[in-house]
Parts: structure tokens; sequence; C-alpha cells
């Protein structure tokens, strides 16, 4: 056995990583806060050949063949449970999908119940999405299997953090600019960070890859002591901008535009919301992402959403996929006794 | 049970309300009959207290659950109950019944509910629930939201004598928050509040009791700046008391960390910074009362997202441990440790316990305060066994405790 692996990534960014399971030594993957760097450039990297695997006309492979997963949903999702859906059919495993209302589930025991009920049916993975911060975690407790967070309350959704890594890194790479690490990048997040895991785990992710990372949002939105957690809080959204290399915008829940968090969706708007002339601001080129659904004309205008060579929304959808089948894949190589990973 | 014939503790260390002395006690029909100097007389049972302290039975100020076993291995010989039972104690049958409840051998002194059903609108039948037993009135796990309900609320209790014991945090910015605003509630995407919601709700209580004449308990003081502001309240000779519980001043929000439930309080576990002010506000005297605030929590009330789970420790038992802690690190001293857990919250109460002194009730605990000892959950006399502590060394608990002169069971 060698010392080291590399992995299947593009030219000039073959990278090495200890051997086998060391280079991600977790059962799970509940969030970016427990990984490190060199786990997140693995499984960036590791997705490289599902990119490419998902632009061939056959997209197909049988690595994950005869293996079950079950897709958990407790709360409502149509993009990331496709998403992870569409990953474990193109990876050959059988897909069951449990949509389980969160009103129909009653919360307390019947959640480890659920949890229990899934184990008994010798699931090979299993991908949960939950209401409540730390419920995913209950979960994995309880099973045997592989647990893969697709969001839980407003703590973490690991998956689209490194989807989002993956994006940018395709695009920065496409710019000729330097790829490996995003040290020295800018990203500014704006919106709803207070019930965001989406700005956590992207702060986590973006931060351990060297970039820099502003929050703006309105006081109400922001969490407390944001810059422990190594990002620079903001409320005027056009300082947030100056000379962002990327300006990432996050959904503002119709729940919160009608008076206990901001007065109007259109006072939003006016203050916080990505028009061209604001997106003017950031550095010339910058990039646009967003992780969807997006309220066109709230948080972000069409002509920013949909500006081509600066908006990488639906890049951002593409990598969702191959992001998903490399955790997948990576997960399930202790099951499927791959040299190194059993 | 009536105590049959008289007991004599020899050989201890007795802790008595102005300092240490070597001793020993005697106890005769339920009462302190002698202490100090003491021998034994011809017929009494005699009790050898070599190595350990003689102390008064705890008073445990605010619990949730008459839990007697948990009380009894904690040294813990009356509690004052909260009255957010089920039905809550907004009733004076009820009350009478709560009081009644642990005799003979473990006393409960019933706090009636402020207002019906805790609902912190309507008052309740406090004077009829006084007749009933009732020690004190409280508002229950969370405040009287209205300014007008808590004033007329303090000037009734005031009529009446009894103290009011407040839940300090303003609901509207607690709201459904698990924890208190920071680093750690950020990092774990936690519904949290800002620990100011304390003192918003402290200095108002404490301007409210200052009009109405009120004598006013804080159960629970956990932050900086609503210890400063009982702190002066009391230089200006308002008649406040406040109590906290030890987790607030041995955990900080760190023990939440990997959504640990059984770290989840109610007021939620804060900074360090204020970690260290509730040990800076016991020792310069700002805190009267330590208190268990038990209650036991089964997994179906823990074992849970932390946002949909219960608040609360079953506390009884580590109560005692955890306090000694504070004398071992030089906080306090003995004599003060037993005015924290018995002789300030017996006052609170008015009953004729939680010191020794010749004359007052025959509730004794023996202590041994260096006998290690490991904190175990599953293992637990409590009902349930929701500790932080689980698994954490302890040192120092009781070795016997004797109700009205009559020793029960550990």
């Amino acid at each position: 056995m060698t010392s080291t692996q590399s992995s299947p990534a593009h030219a000039g960014l073959v990278r090495e990583y200890p051997a086998g399971s060391l280079a991600y030594p977790h059962r799970d993957l509940l969030g970016i806060g427990q990984m490190e760097r060199h786990e997140i450039l693995f499984l960036l990297d590791e997705a490289e050949q599902w990119v490419d695997l998902n632009r061939q006309k056959t997209k197909h492979s049988d690595a994950l063949a005869g293996l079950t997963i079950i897709n958990a949903f407790f709360e409502a999702s149509t993009r990331t449970l496709l998403s992870f859906e569409i990953a474990g059919k193109r990876l050959g495993a059988d897909v069951v999908n449990m949509h389980a209302a969160t009103s129909s589930v009653k919360k307390g025991e019947t959640l480890i119940d659920t949890a229990i009920t899934l184990n008994a049916m010798r699931a090979d993975a299993i991908v949960i999405r939950h209401g409540s911060s730390g419920a995913v975690e209950l979960i994995a407790d309880k099973v045997d299997c592989p647990v893969l967070n697709a969001g839980d309350g407003q703590h973490e959704h690991p998956t689209q953090a490194l989807l989002d890594a993956l994006a940018l890194r395709h695009a920065l790479r496409e710019r000729g600019h330097s790829a490996d690490d995003f040290t020295g990048l800018t990203v500014t997040i704006c919106g709803d960070i207070l019930h965001s895991r989406v700005a956590r785990s992207n702060i986590l992710c973006l931060t351990a890859l060297g970039a820099t990372v502003r929050l703006c949002a309105p006081p109400a939105l922001m969490p407390a002591q944001v810059d422990a957690m190594g990002a620079q809080p903001f409320s005027d959204f056009d300082a947030a901008l100056e000379g962002a290399d990327v300006v990432m915008m996050l959904r503002l829940q119709t729940e919160r535009m009608e008076g206990q968090f901001i007065p109007s969706a259109r006072e939003y708007h006016h203050l916080f919301g990505l028009t061209k002339e604001r997106l003017a601001r950031a550095a010339p080129d910058a990039l646009v992402m967003h992780p969807g659904p997006m309220n066109r004309g709230v948080e972000i205008d069409s002509e920013v959403a949909d500006m081509i060579g600066r908006s990488i929304i639906t890049r951002q959808v593409e990598m969702g996929v191959a992001i998903r089948m490399s955790a997948l894949d990576v997960l399930t190589r202790k099951t499927r006794q791959v040299e190194g990973w059993a | 049970m009536k105590q049959q014939t008289p007991l004599t503790i020899t050989g201890g260390q007795l802790v008595l309300p102005d300092g240490m002395q070597s001793g020993g006690i005697r106890l005769v029909d339920g009462l302190i009959e002698q202490l100090g100097d003491v021998d034994a007389q011809s017929g009494d049972t005699v009790v050898d207290a070599r190595g350990q302290l003689i102390a008064p039975g705890l008073v445990d100020f605010g619990v949730f659950a008459v839990d007697k076993p948990a009380f009894h291995f904690g040294g813990i010989t009356r509690a004052a109950v909260m009255p957010d039972q089920s039905p809550p104690l907004d009733y004076p049958s009820r009350v009478k019944l709560v009081a009644q409840s642990g005799k003979p051998d473990f006393w409960v002194h019933p706090l009636a509910a402020a207002t019906k059903g805790l609902a912190g609108q309507e008052l309740s039948e406090i004077g009829l629930m006084k007749a009933a037993g009732a020690r004190g009135v409280a508002t229950g796990r969370s405040w009287i939201a209205d300014s007008g309900t808590m004033l007329r609320l303090l000037q009734y209790a005031a009529m009446l004598d009894l103290v009011v014991v407040s839940h300090a945090e303003d609901a509207g910015l607690s709201g459904s928050a698990a924890a208190t605003a920071g680093d750690m509630a950020t990092r774990l995407g936690l519904p949290s509040a800002p620990a100011e919601a304390e003192a918003l709700a402290v200095a108002r209580d404490i301007t409210l009791a200052e009009m109405a004449g009120a004598r006013l308990h804080l159960r629970q003081v956990t932050t900086q700046a609503s210890i400063d502001l009982v702190r002066g309240a009391k230089a200006r000779g308002v008649s406040v008391t406040a109590g906290v519980t030890p987790a607030h001043f041995m955990l900080s929000d760190l023990a939440t960390a990997e959504f640990r439930t059984f770290a989840k309080f109610s007021p939620p576990l804060r900074s360090e910074e204020d970690r260290q002010a509730v040990i800076a506000a016991i020792a310069d005297g700002t805190i009267d009362v330590i208190a268990s605030g038990h209650d036991p929590r089964g997994p179906e009330d823990k074992r849970l997202p932390f946002s949909d789970a219960d608040p609360g420790m079953a506390g009884a038992e580590t109560l005692l441990a955890m306090t000694l802690n504070l004398v071992r690190d030089g906080v306090i001293d003995l004599p003060r440790l037993i005015r924290l857990l018995a002789g300030n919250p017996a006052a609170l109460l008015g009953v004729n316990a939680g010191a020794l002194a010749v004359g007052q009730e025959a509730d004794i605990c023996l202590i041994d305060p260096d006998k290690p000892w490991i904190v175990d959950s599953a293992q637990m006399a409590a009902t349930a066994g929701n500790t932080p502590f689980d698994r954490q060394p302890a040192q120092g608990r009781a070795t016997a405790v004797f109700k009205g002169g009559v020793q029960v069971g550990l």
C-alpha cells in the first residue's frame, strides 16, 4: 500500500492525500465544522471525475450498484432532494426517498424511532434534512451507516458549501486564475445570515480554503459574534460589496419580509437587493452566486441573476450533483471494501 | 415519624452560622437541644461524626420535582417546590397536598403560583394558598410580561408578607430561544437571545418591588449586568435576594457543544465572563442562595434536537459537591456555604431550620467534605439522570441525614 494517494483532479491540480481512508477519516458528512482543509479539498478533487461524467452522453457508473440510499427529508425540499436522488442513481445505487412532512412526524422519540427504523432497513447511506439544528447528528448517533447532512435547521448544509466551492473553482479556472484554493479572494455573502445554514457552512468552507468572507445583513438578521467564526459583519451593502471578487446572495424567506424582521420586500430590495448598479461596486468581473431558489426582484435582480459570464448560479446546481456523487462514493468506500478504506 | 429517643452526634466539626467549632450536637424531640461541648446521656443514640462536618440539612429553594431519594442523597431535608406542576399550584387544595407530600422524612414547602394557570394574567388565590401551606409565591418558569400585573402581585404579596420568586427573563427578547446569543449559538445555529434579556427583567422587577415594598427573590441571576443591578439595589436597601444553580457557576455555553441537551437550561448557559461574574457575586454576597433547580427529565424530554428539548437538570445529588468546589477554590468558607445552601433559603421561607442553633428543628446533615466520587447519570437516585456533570469526578457528599432528629435512609 502506498502512503499517499492522488485524486483524479484536472491537470495541474493533482494533489497528494493521506493513504486510503485517512484522506477522509469520518463515517459521516455532518458539517464543514468537523472537516480539515485537506478533507474539504479531497471531496472537491474527487468530484472532478463526476463533473466529467455528468457531461457525457451516458451519465452512469456502477460504483454503488447494489447499495441502498435513503433520502430522509423531514423538511420540504425540491432541488436538494432531486440533486441527491440523481447523484445516487448515476452511481448505480437504489435510491429511496422518504418525504416526511414535518407536521406528520411528531417530535421526540419519533425522530429517534424513525432513525432506528431506517437503520433496520439496512440502508448503506442515509441522507437527512431536518428543520432543527443538531437533528442530523442525533440521528447519526443511532444508525450504523454513513449519514449525510442535507441541511439541519440553521446549523449546517455542508454539501451546499462544497458545491459552491466547486462551482467557484471551475469559474476561476476558466478565467485562467489559480483555483488551487481561495487565498486572496474576497467573498461577500448577503441576506438572512441569522437563519441560514448555507451561510454557516460557507463561512467555514471558504475561510478554510483561504478566502476572506464578508457578511451583510440587516442587524436583526445577523447572528452574534460572527467575527469569532472568521467573518466580517456589515450592514451597509455598498461597503460590503466594495472590491469583492464574489457576491453570494441568500434567499430571504417570504415570512420574514412582512414586518417581523424587515418592513417589506421592496424596502429590503432597496437596501440589500443586488442590482446591476450595486454590482459595479464589486471587483470588475465579480462572480455572482445564489443557492436558490431565488426571489427575483427581492434579493437579486433578474439582469444580475442571468448575467452571462458573471452569474454562476446554474453552474452551482450542476456542481451539486457531482459533489453529492463524490460524497456518496467516498462515504460508501468502507462498505464497498475499496482498497485502503475497508 | 416523631423522634423517640434523644440522639447525640459527637466528635465532628460544627458548621455554625458564624464559624467552625469542634464538638457535637444533641437532638431531643425533633429539636436541637444542645450544641458544642456535648456529652451523650444514658439512653441516647450516639453517632460518631469523626472527620465529618455537622451541618444543618440543606434547604433547596426552587425545585420542580419532589424526588426524595435524590434529595436525601444530596443532604437536603427541605425543598421549596415550584408551582410548575401538572396541574399548576394555583389552588389551595393542591398546595395543601404538596405541602404534606414529603412527610415525615422530607419537608416540602410549596411556592404558590402567582397567577392562575401560571399564565401571567390573573392573580391566583394567594392568601388562601398561604393558609394552605404556601411559603412564597412564584411566577414559575417564565416571567410575568405585564408590568401592571407584576406590580399588583408584588403589592399583594407584600401585604401577606410572602416572598415573590421571579424568573427574570424578558420574554419579548428571549422568545423561543434555546441559547444565549454569542459565538457558540451562532456556530450551532441555535435560536438565541441576548443575555441582556435577563438584566431588563431584573431591572423591572427590582423597580416594581421597590415601589411595592415587597420581598423579591430572583431565583437565578446569571449575568454580569443583572448581578450589578442586584448589587446596586441591595446597597439602596431594597429587599431583594438572588439565587443561582451550580450550572451557571460551573459551566459556560461551551458545554452546549455537540448539541448536548443535558446542558440546556432556562435561563441558558452564558459566556465565560458571565460565569466568572456569578462566582464573584457568590464571593461578595450579592448572591444569597444556591439551589439545585432539581428537574429530572427522561429521554423523551431530552433526547431531542436541542431546540425541542426541555431545559433543566437533575441537580439535587450534585448540589453540595459542586458548591464545595467554591470552598476548595477559596471563593467562600464553610459557614457561608451553609448559609447559601440552608440558612438563607430557610429565612426566605420563614421556617425554623437551616442553621445550627438551640431550639431549631433537628434537621442535620453529616458531610464528608473530601469524599471522592464519580457522578454517574445511570446510577443516580433521581428519577432521571439528566446531569451535565456525568462522568465527572466530584468531591464531598452527605454521609448521613437526620430529619427532625430521625435518621433517614441514604
